[in-house]
């Protein structure tokens, strides 16, 4: 089962909105995962196999150095959740 | 239970406003919440530090913001204010361009808010109703489309 964390900067409502949308993608793609979401100060610390975040709080997760990053400049687009998943998948 | 509930008649703010600078629109998405006692002064002072130091983080989608910080930033009681751009306000996100609809956002804790979050979630999505709402004549048209979430 595959850990994804989506993170976003307070932990208050962005990140809400993505954990759902992630979910609805996951369950498209019939991937086994949990998903869960976590203030940015919070993540740096923890341990996922995927994280979704918006664009600029995802430059700073990759400055944290974290790997697999799906970053979003639309949190509601699903497609690109789907299409960047499926590229951390296949990889 | 619809987010017109959350945001009432007096949560409304339509503007024609240009060239507002980012602390004086942050201002507004905050001013009637702080006019009718649901946040501090300091919830909206919150937001704009918060945009200091990582950027327009509210900025969910294109024209689309929801500006909101926590609930020990002075939140009184769980409450939405939605204010429309007429002519779109810049708050600096070069993705998604210029903000038109703005939903502030103030909860008292951060769970309990949850089928709030899913009905602003399912009205972000609808391209339609967001169009219907920026392109109000009046706050009568906006409410029609809010009892809808």
């Amino acid at each position: 089962m595959k850990k994804i964390l989506v993170v976003c900067g307070n932990g208050l409502g962005t990140s809400l909105m993505m954990e759902m949308a992630v979910k609805d993608v996951v369950k498209k793609i019939g991937l086994d995962a949990m998903v869960d979401h976590e203030d940015l100060s919070s993540a740096t610390g923890s341990k996922a196999d995927i994280w979704v975040a918006a664009a600029d709080v995802a430059a700073q997760l990759k400055e944290a150095g974290k790997e697999n990053i799906i970053s979003l400049v639309n949190i509601f687009d699903k497609a690109s959740i789907e299409e960047q998943l499926n590229t951390i998948l296949n990889d | 239970m619809s987010l017109f509930d959350l945001i009432g008649n007096d949560g409304i703010v339509i503007t024609n406003e240009e060239n507002l600078s980012i602390d004086n629109a942050l201002d507004l998405t905050c001013s009637t919440l702080i006019a009718r006692g649901k946040v501090k002064p300091s919830y909206a002072d919150a937001i704009k530090a918060t945009h200091k130091k990582i950027g327009p983080y509210y900025v969910l989608a294109p024209k689309i913001a929801m500006p909101h910080a926590r609930p020990e930033d002075g939140v009184n009681e769980t409450a939405l204010q939605l204010t429309v751009f007429k002519k779109g306000v810049d708050l600096g996100s070069t993705d998604n361009g210029d903000v038109y609809f703005s939903i502030t956002l103030a909860a008292v804790d951060s769970d309990g808010h949850l089928l709030t979050i899913m009905a602003l979630s399912e009205l972000f999505q609808n391209d339609e109703d967001i169009e219907k709402i920026i392109n109000a004549e009046d706050k009568v048209e906006i409410i029609k489309v809010l009892k809808k979430y």
